[in-house]
């Protein structure tokens, strides 16, 4: 009994990180393609798999708070411009899919210069691939704790793996659906995310514990996609006075 | 020189972005959170409302540099 339950807690544990960089790693890959964020992924597991071959149960002694603080404030830098620029759009400030058509052009260029493959979208791969280490060092945490707590290191492990395959085939289930939502749709959706995950890592690194603990995630979500609606209706609502100003 | 004056400048675009202000306000925002977390058991509101205050204030920027923008373009002496 005790072993269900404890490949029950490790799977549910598990899939909350997995999910949280599965949201990621989906919302980078729809806007910014998935060559460039398959490799950031892959990266991380590399990375991930050395990390915890070389430390082990040793692992539990790695400054996570650190991490959480360094990697959440990148993200919630990143978010917050995304969200920036697609309040911006949204309010009609900002042409619309401006930098993809640059990064369109350059792309061709490259590619009629013999570039190949073209060149690595460093955004896409750095977001998925901190995402992925950010995650897969907590899940590793979670086994070793959980494992080490029971004696059981392989169950707890057994749990982990039978999260990543449900987590991996809703993954799959829905990156096609995702796919077929408006570009800017999404990137607004990105900015969302990542200043929601940034600004929980962030705050979570910087000692404070958040109410409802992991839940709070959602709440956060919740928050920063009513902020960025009511930007969107002010900046709209302006949007009339500039015109008539101008033609008074 | 180029060289690194343009390795500077993708790790500045990459980082910092357009509006500069929400890098630095994101990094005062940590250090407030980090002074009040052991102390203030409501200090994970300081990152949501600094959030909320940084876009606020770079969209009424923006805003501002619209409007100078399509003035000047509109000004036909």
């Amino acid at each position: 009994m005790h072993t269900v339950l404890l490949v029950l807690a490790t799977f549910a544990a598990s899939a909350v990180e997995m999910v949280e960089a599965l949201t990621i790693v989906l919302a980078v890959g729809v806007t910014r393609g998935w060559r460039d964020v398959a490799t950031g992924v892959s990266a991380a597991v590399v990375c991930l798999v050395a990390v915890v071959a070389a430390l082990g149960p040793a692992l539990t002694h790695l400054p996570i708070n650190t991490l959480r603080l360094v990697i959440g404030g990148l993200l919630l830098v990143f978010g917050l411009q995304w969200l920036r620029k697609a309040i911006l759009r949204a309010g009609g400030l900002k042409a619309l899919h401006d930098e993809d058509a640059i990064y369109q052009r350059e792309l061709a260029e490259l590619r009629a210069a013999g570039g190949g493959r073209g060149p690595l979208d460093w955004y896409g791969f750095t977001v998925a691939f901190k995402g992925v280490f950010l995650e897969g060092l907590e899940v590793a945490f979670i086994v070793v704790t959980f494992g080490a707590a029971q004696g059981h290191l392989g169950v707890a492990a057994l749990g982990a793996a039978a999260a990543l395959v449900v987590v991996l085939a809703v993954g799959f289930a829905v990156h096609r659906p995702l796919s077929r939502v408006p570009e800017n749709t999404l990137k607004f959706g990105v900015g969302v995310m990542l200043t929601s995950f940034g600004m929980f890592w962030t705050a979570e690194g910087a000692g404070v514990t958040w109410p409802g603990s992991d839940a709070f995630i959602v709440v956060l979500i919740a928050f920063v996609l009513t902020i960025s609606f009511g930007f969107v209706t002010a900046l709209r609502r302006e949007m009339p006075l500039l015109v008539s100003g101008q033609a008074a | 020189m180029s060289r690194i004056t343009n390795f500077g400048r993708f790790w500045y675009d990459f980082v910092i972005g357009d509006d500069w202000t929400i890098a630095l306000g994101v990094v005062a925002s940590i250090a407030l959170t980090s002074l009040l977390a052991h102390h203030f058991h409501l200090a994970w509101l300081v990152v949501p409302v600094a959030i909320t205050a940084l876009l606020a204030l770079s969209l009424g920027r923006a805003q501002r540099a619209a409007w100078t923008v399509e003035a000047d373009e509109t000004f036909d002496p």
